[in-house]
């Protein structure tokens, strides 16, 4: 079975849900373990000989500063297939996404001023690095506020998508903001031309921390689609029972004209309907 | 483990993204829970899908 061949199976709700139903757990416990392997190596990592123990802030800062555009990116590819393939779970996958990157985003932003104030004498400063990322958490918040919005969920999905793909241009501002101007952020350490320049001590515990975040996002965001996918089927079950009950006291309503009218006397006994 | 004079930072940092995933994992639960309920409910009214799966064979 070909890629394509998967993708459009998946594209099935149901199948998708009994997909998420067998991998959910494995997800879970995969990163139950992942996280704890990460906590330990971060508790064991040397102090900094600049930063001391502070830089133990950067084992859960960093991941979260990963994920908070890696979440982005995720909703930018579901926008494209919300928007030209058309697939049935892209804007599902979008919409789960959101409010777990603003949570990520929210989490690089309070520990990463957290380990501003000791290092820099600052919790914030209006520079690019730290302004980009603050637009970015705003973004979020802005496409969990329009998805709340608009009711109807494919036309939500559509405006969301067009947002989506235009908040993406935010994602490189982000990432060379240290390198395009001056600011108190430092710039790129692990994901740099040349190699990593941390020492592996303190590198070790931050790859297996983001790797444990990776994973816990991965599972959020499955569970989380699970729901949406719920969440629209009893939409329209509700909208199928409303239709119905609609349709019914409709028809009651033409039984009642009709055998009133029949009976000519103008009195008003009830009469069963059709529906 | 001695975390030296900003222990209170490192700390709160760890103990906030402890809150922040607790609660992100509390709200897909519950919001999982709720939504399986909203379509049992419905299904006992007798509103079901054309393909008439209950509530229970999509867990």
């Amino acid at each position: 079975m070909t890629l394509t061949d998967r993708l459009t199976d998946l594209a099935n709700p149901t199948r998708f849900l009994a997909l998420t139903a067998r991998v959910l757990p494995w997800l879970m416990a995969i990163t139950a373990i992942l996280l704890a392997i990460g906590l330990f190596l971060s508790a064991q990592a040397p102090d900094d000989y600049q930063q001391g123990a502070t830089v133990k802030i950067m084992f859960i800062h960093v991941p979260n500063a990963w994920l908070s555009m890696l979440v982005w990116g995720v909703m930018s590819i579901a926008s494209l297939g919300t928007l030209v393939w058309r697939h049935p779970l892209a804007d599902v996958a979008a919409k789960a996404a959101a409010p777990i990157g603003a949570a990520f985003t929210f989490l690089a932003l309070v520990t990463g001023s957290l380990w501003g104030r000791p290092m820099w004498g600052t919790y914030w400063e209006w520079d690019a690095r730290l302004t980009s990322v603050l637009i970015l958490f705003l973004m979020y918040l802005g496409l969990i506020a329009l998805w709340r919005a608009v009711e109807d969920p494919s036309r939500a999905a559509r405006a969301a998508a067009v947002l989506t793909l235009v908040g993406a241009l935010n994602l490189p501002i982000i990432k060379f903001s240290v390198d395009w101007w001056n600011t108190l952020h430092q710039p790129a350490s692990v994901m740099r031309m040349g190699g990593p320049a941390l020492d592996r001590a303190f590198l070790i515990p931050l790859l297996v921390m983001a790797i444990a975040f990776s994973f816990l996002f991965l599972t959020l965001h499955l569970a989380a689609m699970r729901n949406e996918i719920l969440r629209r089927r009893v939409r329209s079950l509700q909208m199928m029972q409303a239709s119905q009950t609609g349709g019914a006291s409709q028809a009651g309503a033409v039984a009642s004209d009709a055998s009133t009218a029949s009976r000519g006397d103008g009195t008003l006994k009830p009469t069963i309907g059709t529906a | 483990m001695a975390l030296g004079p900003y222990a209170s930072f490192i700390l709160t940092s760890y103990l906030l993204a402890a809150l922040v995933v607790a609660l992100l994992i509390g709200w897909i639960g519950l919001d999982y829970r709720s939504q399986t309920r909203r379509l049992r409910e419905l299904e006992q009214r007798g509103v079901v899908r054309r393909s008439a799966r209950s509530a229970t064979e999509i867990r």
